[in-house]
C-alpha cells in the first residue's frame, strides 16, 4: 500500500491504494467515485477519461501515484463546480447530452462529456469538425454519435446565442428548446 | 388473460397528445450525465469477494483432470469451483440446453470457461488461476464450417443425432421450381457474411450475494432478467422464490446480454459457499469470447422475376456458423429464412438453413438477430435484378411492394405498412433522381430496404401468461411509481413507459417514476429482445393506465355529482370539461380516489394475438406488427487503396408512431452506425487455431466520430393499429438496410459488385482489377444490355 495525496473535484484526499493501481481504480474502488467507466482497461474507448490540469487523460493508463499534485475533475466535479460559480442545474454539457438524446446506455458518457468540456474550455466555438476530432477518442456503440456531436452543438448554440442546426427528423425546429418542446409526431 | 390491444392509435384525451411524440429528455438521462447513475460494477458491499475464470487455451479438448489444490492453498483465496460444481445444462431456448456454467468434461473454444476462483481482490485470484492444473487430450478444432457439416466425427456435441449440425430448418411455399423455370429473368449468386460482435462498452459484470436466510440476490448486466432468474433457479437447484434477479442500469447490450452467462452462476454459486458477496467483471477480452454476435452465413440466392422485375420466385441455401453452443441458434436458422418475406410480395419462396457447430466463440442474437445476413445477399441480389432488368433499383422495390394489411408468402400477418414512403423520403432526401447513376465516377448512391418484427409470439418457453405485465402504484404526494419487468438497456423503454403514464393520467412527465427489471419488485416481462419493449411494454403500460384512470374519473366525477365522461385529466390538473372552475389537482383527485376505492393500484398486461403460419415453425418470425426501413448510402471509392468511405447515410424508418421522435432517431442512427461499422471495419474472427483475431478495441475496430458519415434520420409514421399508439420498433430494422446500400452505392460508383463482407479494401482493390481485366478481354463488348425497359 501507498499513501496518496490526490487533488479530486477541489477535495484534498489521502488515500492508501496498491502502487500499481491505475487512477480509475483509486477513484472508481478506493473513492467511490464510479461515474468514470471501463470499458477496456488498455486505453481503447476512453470511458475513464477524466480530466488532470483540465486536459482530458485515459485514467485507465495512468498511475494514480503520478497524478499526485494534479488538479483531477471526474464527471461527478461537473455539476458542483458549474453551482460554485453561480450556475443553476447541472453543467451545460451534461444538460445538453441529456436534452439531445446523447445518453443511450450512457456508459461512456462520462468520458465522452469530459473530453467535450475539455474542448469547449479551450475553444468555445469548435466546427462539427472540430467536436469529432475531439471526441474520436471516445468509443459510443450507441448513438452513432450524431446526437453528441448535437449536443456540443447545442451548447456551442446557446453560448453564443445562436438557432443550433436542425435535425433530420424535425427539419426547420429547434426540438430541444427549452421554450417548447417540439412535436414529432401527428395527433 | 392479458388483455388484447384494443387502445386505438390516438390519444387518450380528446385535446390530443400532450406528452407523446415531443422531444423530452429521458427519464435517466441527468443520472446517467452526472454519473449518478449505478451500473453492475459500481456495486460494492462490505467485504465483497472478487472472482475470474479460467479459459481453455484449447478449441475443442476432452478435460482429462483438474486440480485446484494450489490454487485453494493460496493465501486470500475463499473458493474455487470447476463444472462438477454446476452440472446441470442450461440454455436460453429450453429445448436446446447445451451449456454448462463450467465446462463438464469437454471444452469446446478457445475462452471456454474451466473454473472460477473467489478471492479477496481480483489479483489475487489471478494468481489463484494461473495454480489451477488442468489436463487436456486436445481433439480435432472445427473452424470451418463446411467441413462441420460433411464431418461428424468427432462430435463437438456429442449425442447429436445429425453430426455438427446444430438446427436445420428447410419451408417452401408456392411453386418455387415452377416459378423460377417461367421467369424471365433469374438472377443466382452467393453471397457471404463474417461475423461481427457487439462490443457494448460496458463489459459484462455481475454480482451476488447469499443471504443467511437463504435469499440469493444477483445483481447482473443482462437485458433478460427473467431468463437468468429461471436458469439460475435451474443450474443452482434453488426454487426461484428463493432468487432475486436486479439489472441495474445497463452499459449497452446490443443482444450481447441476452443469454444466461458463466458469470451470472459463478457468482452466485461462489457467494453461496463462501457467505460473501461476490463479483466478476470481464475484461474486455473476455467479452470477445462471451460473444453471442452475428452468425457468419454463406448464403446461394436464386430470384427469378419477370421482364418488369416482379419476382416470382426465391430460393435460398444458406449455411450459418453457430459456434460452439445452440445460444438462440433454432431461432436465427428460422429467422435466417422466415423474416425475408417483405417489404417485398414473393409468389413462392424457399429457404434451406442448416446451423452447425464449429469450435469458436459462440454466435448468437446481434440487432437485427438472424435476418441482417439474409436481408444483405437479397437486397444486392435485388439490385442485380434491377440492373438486369433495366429498371431504376428504387422503382424496382415499388414495384414489388407487398402493400399494407396483408400476408406474406409464409403466412404472416403485415399491419401497417410505410415501406413507400420510406423509398419516397430516402429518394427526395439523396437528390436520387437527379445524382443516381450520374455522379462522377468513384461516387455513388445505393439503396436497400427491410422489415423487421417488434416482438414476436414466440415465447422461448411456452405459456399463456401475459408477455409483459406493468403494476403501477399511486402515491399520495401526486407521483405515480411503475414497476415493469422490461429492461431499459440504454434504448429508454423505462422513458417511453413513463411518457406513456404521464399522457394517460394527465401528469408532468417528472411525476412518474420508472423501477425496472427487479424481479421481487417488478411483474415478468420477457426481456430487451426481438425490439418487443415499447411494443408490448407500451401497450401494457396504456392497459394498466385505463383501469386505474376510471377508478379516478369515478370517484371525482362521484364527489361532482357530474358523468364520468367529463372529468378530464392532463398535466397535472383534473378538471370538469364542462365547467373549467371545477378543478383540482392530481393530487387531489388521487386522494378522492382513494377515499372512495381504497389503496390505489393497478396492473396491465399484453400478450400477442394468434399469429403465425400453420406449419411448424410457422410462429418464430410471426411478429404482431412489423417495422419497414429504407436506407440510401451515398459511398466513395479510392481506386487507388481499395477504400470505401460513407459520405451519408438517409434512413427512412416506418416505426408507426414515434412515441418521442428523439429517441427513435437516436436508434435510427445507432442502427446505421453499426450496420456501417459492420460492413466496412469490423470483423470477429479467429485464428487457424481458433485463437480470437484480435480480442481488443484496438483491434475489433470500432468508428470512431471521425469515422463516422452523416446520419440522417427520417421518419415515417403508419400508425399501426396492434401498437401502443400506433408505434412500432425502431431499434434493430433500420440496421438491415444499411449493408447492402454501401454495397449497391459502390456497384453506382464503380460497377462492381461486392457480395462478400467485410468490404475491406482488398476486396475492392480485387474486384477493381477483375473488372479491368474484363474490360481488356473483351474491349467492344459492353457489358450486357437490360433486357426489360431502357435504364
Amino acid at each position: 500500500m501507498r499513501v496518496l495525496h490526490l487533488c479530486v473535484n477541489g477535495d484534498r484526499l489521502e488515500v492508501a491504494a496498491p502502487p500499481h493501481w491505475t487512477l480509475l481504480e483509486v477513484l472508481r474502488y478506493k473513492l467511490g467515485l464510479t461515474g468514470s467507466k471501463q470499458g477496456c482497461d488498455k486505453g481503447d474507448c476512453g470511458a475513464c477519461t477524466v480530466l488532470v490540469d483540465g486536459k482530458p487523460v485515459l485514467a485507465c493508463l495512468t498511475l494514480a501515484a503520478l497524478s499526485e499534485g494534479r488538479e483531477i475533475t471526474t464527471i461527478e466535479g461537473l455539476m458542483p463546480a458549474h453551482r460554485q460559480a453561480g450556475g443553476e442545474g447541472a453543467d451545460p454539457v451534461q444538460e445538453a447530452f441529456d436534452r439531445c438524446g446523447a445518453l443511450q446506455c450512457g456508459f461512456c458518457q462520462p468520458g465522452m462529456m469530459l473530453s467535450a468540456r475539455a474542448l469547449l474550455n479551450d475553444n468555445p466555438t469548435p466546427s462539427p469538425a472540430e467536436i469529432k476530432h475531439a471526441l474520436s477518442g471516445n468509443l459510443c456503440r450507441c448513438t452513432g454519435y450524431t446526437q453528441i456531436v448535437q449536443a456540443v452543438e447545442l451548447c456551442v448554440a446557446e453560448s453564443t446565442s445562436k438557432k443550433p442546426r436542425s435535425p433530420a427528423w424535425a427539419p426547420g425546429v429547434n426540438p430541444w428548446s427549452r421554450a417548447e418542446p417540439a412535436s414529432g409526431g401527428q395527433d | 388473460m392479458a388483455a388484447r390491444d384494443n387502445h386505438g392509435v390516438g390519444s387518450p384525451w380528446k385535446d390530443g397528445f400532450k406528452v407523446i411524440g415531443r422531444a423530452l429528455p429521458k427519464e435517466d438521462g441527468l443520472a446517467k450525465a452526472t454519473g449518478q447513475a449505478i451500473y453492475a460494477d459500481d456495486i460494492q458491499l462490505p467485504g465483497m469477494l472478487h472472482a475470474k475464470i479460467l479459459r481453455s487455451p484449447h478449441a475443442h479438448a476432452r478435460i482429462v483432470s483438474i486440480d485446484t489444490s494450489r490454487a485453494l492453498a493460496l493465501e486470500g483465496v475463499h473458493a474455487v469451483i470447476t463444472g462438477e460444481s454446476m452440472p446441470i445444462r442450461y440454455g436460453v431456448i429450453p429445448w436446446t440446453p447445451d451449456e454448462n456454467a463450467l465446462a463438464v468434461d469437454k471444452v469446446r473454444f478457445i475462452g471456454d470457461e474451466v473454473a472460477a476462483v473467489a478471492a479477496v481482490d481480483e489479483d489475487t485470484a489471478n494468481e489463484a488461476l494461473r495454480l489451477i492444473e488442468v489436463e487436456y487430450e486436445p481433439l480435432h478444432a472445427y473452424l470451418d464450417p463446411r467441413e462441420a457439416l460433411e464431418r461428424s466425427e468427432p462430435q463437438i456435441h456429442e449425442g447429436k443425432k445429425a453430426g455438427n449440425v446444430s438446427k436445420h430448418v428447410g419451408l417452401d411455399f408456392g411453386p418455387v421450381d415452377e416459378n423460377l423455370e417461367k421467369a424471365e429473368v433469374r438472377v443466382e449468386g452467393d453471397y457471404v457474411f463474417h461475423g461481427s460482435t457487439h462490443a457494448p462498452i460496458e463489459p459484462h459484470c455481475a454480482v451476488a450475494q447469499h443471504a443467511a436466510d437463504g435469499l440469493l440476490t444477483v445483481w447482473s448486466s443482462t437485458q433478460i432478467t427473467h431468463y437468468v432468474h429461471r436458469a439460475l433457479a435451474r443450474v443452482l437447484e434453488l426454487p426461484e422464490s428463493r432468487i432475486r434477479v436486479i439489472q441495474p442500469c445497463l452499459g449497452g447490450a446490443f443482444g450481447g446480454k441476452s443469454d444466461p452467462f458463466a458469470l451470472e452462476f459463478c457468482v452466485a454459486k461462489l457467494a453461496m459457499i463462501t457467505g460473501r458477496p461476490v463479483k466478476m467483471l470481464w475484461t474486455r477480452e473476455e467479452v470477445f469470447y462471451a460473444h453471442r454476435g452475428r452468425h457468419p452465413m454463406q448464403m446461394h440466392y436464386v430470384t427469378g422475376a419477370d421482364r418488369d422485375g416482379r419476382v416470382q420466385a426465391v430460393d435460398a441455401k444458406i449455411l450459418i456458423d453457430g459456434g460452439s453452443y445452440s445460444s438462440f441458434g433454432l431461432v436465427t436458422t428460422y429467422y435466417s429464412g422466415q423474416l425475408l418475406t417483405g417489404p417485398y410480395d414473393f409468389p413462392a419462396y424457399r429457404f434451406d438453413s442448416t446451423r452447425v457447430f464449429t469450435n469458436k466463440p459462440p454466435c448468437g442474437p446481434k440487432r437485427g438477430h438472424g435476418s441482417v445476413q439474409p436481408r444483405f445477399a437479397f437486397e444486392v441480389q435485388f439490385d442485380q435484378l434491377a440492373e438486369k432488368v433495366g429498371v431504376d433499383p428504387i422503382e424496382i422495390r415499388r414495384r414489388n411492394f407487398q402493400g399494407d394489411y396483408t400476408e406474406t408468402v409464409n403466412g404472416q400477418r403485415i399491419t401497417s405498412n410505410g415501406f413507400l414512403a420510406c423509398l419516397d423520403q430516402v429518394e427526395e432526401a439523396s437528390d436520387w433522381k437527379k445524382r443516381r447513376g450520374k455522379l462522377p465516377r468513384g461516387r455513388g448512391l445505393g439503396v436497400a430496404g427491410s422489415m423487421y418484427i417488434s416482438g414476436t409470439n414466440y415465447a422461448v418457453y411456452p405459456n399463456k401468461m401475459p408477455q409483459a405485465g406493468v403494476q403501477l402504484k399511486v402515491d399520495r404526494s401526486g407521483m405515480v411509481m411503475v414497476f415493469t419487468g422490461g429492461n431499459d438497456i440504454g434504448q429508454g423503454s423505462n422513458s417511453v413507459v413513463r411518457y406513456i403514464v404521464a399522457e394517460e393520467l394527465g401528469l408532468r412527465p417528472e411525476d412518474v417514476r420508472v423501477k425496472a427489471a427487479d424481479t421481487d419488485l417488478c411483474p415478468v416481462d420477457l426481456g430487451a429482445y426481438s425490439s418487443r419493449v415499447t411494443f408490448m411494454v407500451g401497450n401494457a403500460t396504456i392497459d394498466a393506465c385505463r383501469k386505474l384512470r376510471k377508478k379516478i374519473t369515478q370517484a371525482v366525477a362521484q364527489e361532482w355529482e357530474i358523468p364520468q365522461a367529463r372529468v378530464f385529466m392532463g398535466l397535472g390538473e383534473v378538471f370538469d370539461l364542462e365547467d373549467r372552475e371545477k378543478l383540482i389537482s392530481t393530487r387531489e383527485a388521487f386522494h378522492l380516489a382513494e377515499e372512495h376505492h381504497d389503496t390505489l393500484g393497478s396492473t396491465g398486461s399484453y400478450n400477442t394475438p394468434t399469429l403465425g403460419g400453420d406449419y411448424r415453425g410457422g410462429t418464430i418470425g410471426a411478429s404482431p406488427a412489423y417495422s419497414f426501413t429504407a436506407h440510401v448510402v451515398e459511398a466513395t471509392v479510392d481506386e487507388e487503396t481499395g477504400r470505401i468511405t460513407v459520405e451519408n447515410c438517409w434512413i427512412a424508418h416506418d416505426c408507426g408512431r414515434a412515441l418521442n421522435p428523439m429517441l427513435v432517431a437516436g436508434q435510427m442512427e445507432g442502427s446505421a452506425y453499426m450496420g456501417l461499422a459492420e460492413a466496412l471495419l469490423e470483423d470477429h474472427r479467429v485464428n487457424r487455431f481458433g485463437l480470437h483475431a484480435g480480442p481488443s478495441l484496438l483491434d475489433y475496430r470500432l468508428p470512431t466520430a471521425v469515422d463516422t458519415p452523416e446520419l440522417h434520420a427520417l421518419i415515417v409514421e403508419s400508425l399501426d393499429p396492434e401498437g401502443p399508439y400506433g408505434a412500432k420498433e425502431a431499434g434493430e430494422g433500420p440496421l438491415h438496410p444499411s449493408i447492402p446500400a454501401i454495397s449497391n452505392a459502390v456497384f453506382d460508383a464503380v460497377g462492381i459488385r461486392l457480395t462478400e463482407l467485410p468490404f475491406t479494401p482488398g476486396k475492392v482493390l480485387k474486384a477493381l482489377e477483375e473488372q479491368k481485366a474484363e474490360k481488356q478481354a473483351s474491349p467492344g463488348n459492353p457489358s450486357e444490355q437490360p433486357i426489360g425497359e431502357k435504364a
